[in-house]
């Protein structure tokens, strides 16, 4: 930790390092600042959106090895020594993964808002508990929002792609 | 020019089917731009000063110290408007920045732009501005006699539809008082944009809106700009719902550009969305209604307040909706309307889903309850009974003309099986009233269902001329489409491609940026309108470029035009003389521009009648429901509906747009509510504003899509996206009176209403 002179006033800074998308990402960062705004501020990472501030709608849900969180509910400095996927990050060589596959076909997105948070808490969700149903989809994806759709493509997704997991391990 | 061997079949969805989204890909892989991932080198950040006050004159606004601070680049106020000091969609009354007096809590007092977003806020923070706070006017029932808050007056506008004998009686009356609540859009994406300097001097904005030209006017003119000068870009918008057909940031944003000659964003966070865009108008009606005996309609008496709140914004046409819709869409020989909007100090309020036929309807819906009841009639059958049909008039005195298959609606919603639902007891708890939280004993719990029905107008009204703009241009085989349709996710991008493919047979159709530069406009993405005027207008372009090639062809080949078609992207003659792919056909690229206006409409007369409408769409919902009348607890477990559509052009989109629109009706039923005291927002996060989640919505099932081609719509659609949002509030209101007796007159319904009812 230590102090800096930067323009906007920075105070305290800290060193977080942590693989993002797969990169080694290092940088020095103050302790306030939230991890949604260091990845989308200083890494560009835009996919993943900021809707509430109150960590009430899911939009800028990431995953923190392998598990859901809420990006602004999180400072970047805890994610030190982390493994961090965003939206960016799920695709592989370019080929959708199973989630963002089954958003799409099931046309489970109208104006996308919500999209990057809600597929990854339910690449999450559905990596943890593989077997859920209706009902259990919707209980593990209560905390993120969607305006647009009323959830039932959005459940309809998430269990085609966990049929499609099933099917391919 | 060389003939095609083999008959190609193009692949690509047509009209009809379930075409994926094009920027789908993008949203799923978080790379589709939203307004608020804009960038630019060398960039500022606004941030907006807003009143505390509900109402207040303004003494003096010190900017000294937030300019002196370092980083910042401008600090402006209205002396700093350089146009027209005053904006409005529809009546030019709201301040681009309050001078003199602020009328809302929230409305615009300075702006400031500095190099850091932190920075930007600290400087808003030091900018002095004192006020002497006035009484607000809160309360609409006293607008229309109390001291006017705004130069206009404080009654926006009265419309009395006087229909029939207005002395008309009949055996069986029934009378009741409804309000609802202010319920708030709740798009996802909170407002943002971003401005820069044009080398010309005007200004180029990208902007999450609604309607790119109707912006670009407004801005111009408080820029004191010509309209050329300004360019309006359409930037990823997170939903809109009507919040968006209003400026916001939009003005803002250029005149800091202008002054600082920089690239200028500015993003809302939550609370600021909550106070930067107008609501779902609150309502207090009362409603009589005279039957015969065996359910017959006689009349309607009805008077309507709808709270404006400060500035006019679209109230004037939001109280036209609630009035020429506040007797259902029933046949009623006589009615007696009338419907008043106000001016207050409240938040202002304008275009949201549905746009006034929300209010009447849950009004209309709660009094033909009450009226079975009355004539101990099933609810379904009274609404059978009186159900209008194509041919039948209006209270406005308007003769349906085109598709009006309500019969049809009420039968296939009211016919569906019932869910196959457990047992209260024999239900896992998270599926009872109040799920993980307080929890309903299984023995308290009273399940019952609620039946609604309700209609509006589709495109605009009253003699508006309305129309929507694109262009068509064929180039080397490929087909580019312009039209400054705003995308908001209703997806009309979907349905552009489709129709191009229709008229084309060319697969690969592009959609150029939505912009106001290259095409005129498009109208709003409102009043469910764009599948109609702006498919319309793609549809009228793609002709035209069609017309266009066979001309050529057949003059080059030596063919008469009218012996040659052109199908899946082969122009074929009738004689077997000719073949010719489509992308072969012709040499240099063809364009043209179409511009499509739906039938003129009329201005309502002194007693509310005419011709002003160009065409309806209705549904019906049934809610099923589990009450706790204890703990006021509520679980809607099952939302089926049927829907007059004209024809579904994409079935996949359109349900979509139904289970969505069905989501923020059974929002407004039992949870959405804009808690405003003395003029304030109280409840300006999602913390405390809740709308539906996961685990509040019911599976919304889909009884039938009723497909009765409408004459006039291309295709024969009819627009989808805000009857869902009409009938499913009443629905679910109907239902919680059915499971608990109580009158419930106001939504949304909460649980102190149902367990502590006031006598």
């Amino acid at each position: 930790m230590r102090a800096s002179t930067d323009p906007h006033g920075k105070g305290v800074t800290m060193d977080v390092t942590a693989i993002v998308n797969g990169v080694e990402r290092t940088a020095d960062v103050e302790p306030r600042v939230l991890l949604v705004h260091w990845l989308r501020d200083e890494l560009g990472l835009t996919g993943t959106n900021v809707g509430c501030d109150t960590s009430s709608c899911g939009a800028c849900t990431v995953l923190i090895d392998g598990r859901s969180a809420k990006a602004c509910n999180l400072f970047a400095v805890q994610v030190d020594g982390s493994d961090i996927t965003t939206i960016e990050g799920l695709a592989i060589d370019g080929e959708l993964h199973p989630m963002q596959q089954a958003f799409h076909e099931c046309h489970a997105l109208q104006c996308g808002y919500c999209t990057p948070g809600m597929v990854m808490a339910a690449v999450s969700l559905i990596d943890e508990y593989p077997d859920l149903g209706d009902r259990g989809v919707r209980v593990g994806l209560e905390g993120n929002l969607c305006r647009c759709t009323g959830y039932q493509n959005i459940v309809h997704a998430v269990l085609q792609a966990a049929g499609e997991q099933e099917r391919h391990p | 020019m060389t003939d095609v061997a083999t008959h190609r079949r193009t692949g690509a969805p047509r009209v009809g089917e379930s075409a994926p989204r094009p920027d789908g890909v993008a949203k799923v892989q978080g790379r589709f731009a939203f307004s608020s991932d804009l960038f630019a080198e060398n960039l500022l950040w606004g941030q907006t000063i807003r009143s505390p006050h509900a109402h207040a004159r303004i003494i003096d606004i010190d900017i000294r110290e937030a300019l002196s601070l370092p980083g910042v680049h401008a600090v402006l106020t209205a002396d700093d408007v350089p146009g027209e000091l005053h904006y409005g969609l529809e009546h030019q009354d709201q301040p681009v920045l309050a001078a003199d007096v602020v009328r809302y809590f929230g409305e615009p007092v300075a702006l400031v732009a500095a190099d850091h977003p932190e920075t930007a806020r600290r400087a808003a923070a030091a900018v002095v501005v004192s006020y002497e706070p006035l009484t607000p006017l809160v309360d609409s029932a006293l607008a229309a006699q109390a001291d006017p808050i705004h130069p206009d007056g404080n009654v926006l506008r009265t419309l009395t539809i006087r229909h029939g004998d207005l002395d008309a009686t009949a055996a069986v009356v029934v009378e009741g008082t409804y309000e609802v609540g202010m319920q708030d859009q709740a798009f996802m994406g909170p407002e943002s944009g971003m401005a820069l300097p044009s080398a010309d001097g005007g200004v180029e904005l990208f902007v999450s809106t609604q309607w790119l030209h109707a912006d670009r006017r407004q801005v111009a003119g408080c820029l004191g700009l010509p309209e050329d000068m300004v360019r309006i870009t359409l930037a990823g918008v997170g939903g809109a719902f009507g919040a968006r057909e209003d400026l916001s940031l939009h003005v803002h944003l250029c005149l800091l550009s202008q002054h600082t000659g920089r690239p200028v964003k500015m993003v809302y966070r939550r609370p600021e969305s909550f106070v930067g865009h107008v609501h779902r108008h609150p309502a207090r009606m009362w409603y009589r209604h005279h039957a015969d005996t065996d359910g017959t309609l006689v009349k309607v008496e009805a008077r309507l307040l709808l709270d404006g709140g400060a500035y006019a914004s679209s109230s004037l046409a939001v109280i036209a909706n609630a009035t020429c819709f506040a007797a259902g869409p029933y046949r009623v020989p006589h009615a007696d309307i009338e419907g008043t909007v106000v001016r207050t100090n409240n938040p202002p309020c304008g275009a949201m889903r549905g746009f006034g036929a929300v209010q009447s309807c849950f009004a209309h819906e709660a009094q033909m309850d009450k009226l079975a009841a009355a004539l101990a009639l099933d609810p379904v059958e009274l609404r059978r009974r009186n159900a209008l049909a194509t041919g039948d008039t209006l209270v406005t005195g308007q003769v349906i003309t085109g598709a009006a298959p309500v019969a049809e609606v009420i039968d296939a919603c009211a016919s569906h099986p019932l869910p196959d639902l457990a047992a209260v007891d024999e239900q896992p708890m998270m599926h009872r009233p109040g799920g993980a939280g307080r929890t309903a004993d299984a023995h308290h719990v009273r399940r019952a269902t609620g039946f609604a029905l309700g209609f509006k107008n589709l495109l605009f009204s009253e003699g508006f001329d309305d129309y929507s703009s694109a262009v068509c241009r064929l180039e080397n085989g490929a087909v580019t489409i312009t039209c400054a349709c705003a995308e908001v996710g209703q997806g009309f991008v979907t349905l552009a491609q489709q129709i191009a493919r229709e008229e084309l047979g060319i697969d690969e159709i592009v959609l150029a940026p939505a912009e106001t530069a290259t095409v005129g406009s498009a109208g709003s993405t409102s009043a469910s309108r764009q599948s109609w005027m702006s498919g319309g207008a793609v549809q009228a372009a793609c002709r035209a470029v069609r017309g266009r090639v066979l001309q050529q062809v057949a003059r080059r080949r030596g063919v008469a035009l009218d012996g040659l078609v052109l199908r899946d992207g082969i122009i074929e003659s009738l004689d077997g003389s000719v073949r010719v792919d489509l992308a072969d056909a012709v040499d240099g690229p063809i364009e043209e521009t179409a511009e499509y206006h739906h039938r003129p409409t009329q201005p309502l007369d002194e007693n509310g009648q005419g011709d002003a409408h160009v065409s309806f769409a209705f549904a019906a919902h049934r809610a099923v429901v589990d009450v706790d009348p204890e703990l006021g607890l509520v679980r809607v477990h099952d939302m089926t509906t049927a829907q007059d559509v004209g024809r579904v052009l994409n079935p996949l989109q359109a349900i979509g747009q139904i289970e969505g629109g069905t989501a923020q009706g059974v929002g407004l039923a039992v949870m959405e509510e804009l808690i405003v005291e003395d003029g304030i927002i109280k409840n300006r996060s999602f913390t405390d504003y809740l709308i539906p989640t996961t685990l509040d919505m019911p599976t919304v099932r889909i009884a039938a899509l009723i497909e009765e081609p409408e004459p006039d719509a291309p295709f024969g659609a009819k627009g989808i996206g805000e009857p869902p949002t009409i009938s499913s509030t009443p629905a679910i209101v109907a239902a919680l009176r059915a499971a608990t007796g109580l009158e419930l007159t106001r939504v949304p319904v909460r649980p102190q209403d149902i367990a502590l009812p006031r006598s």
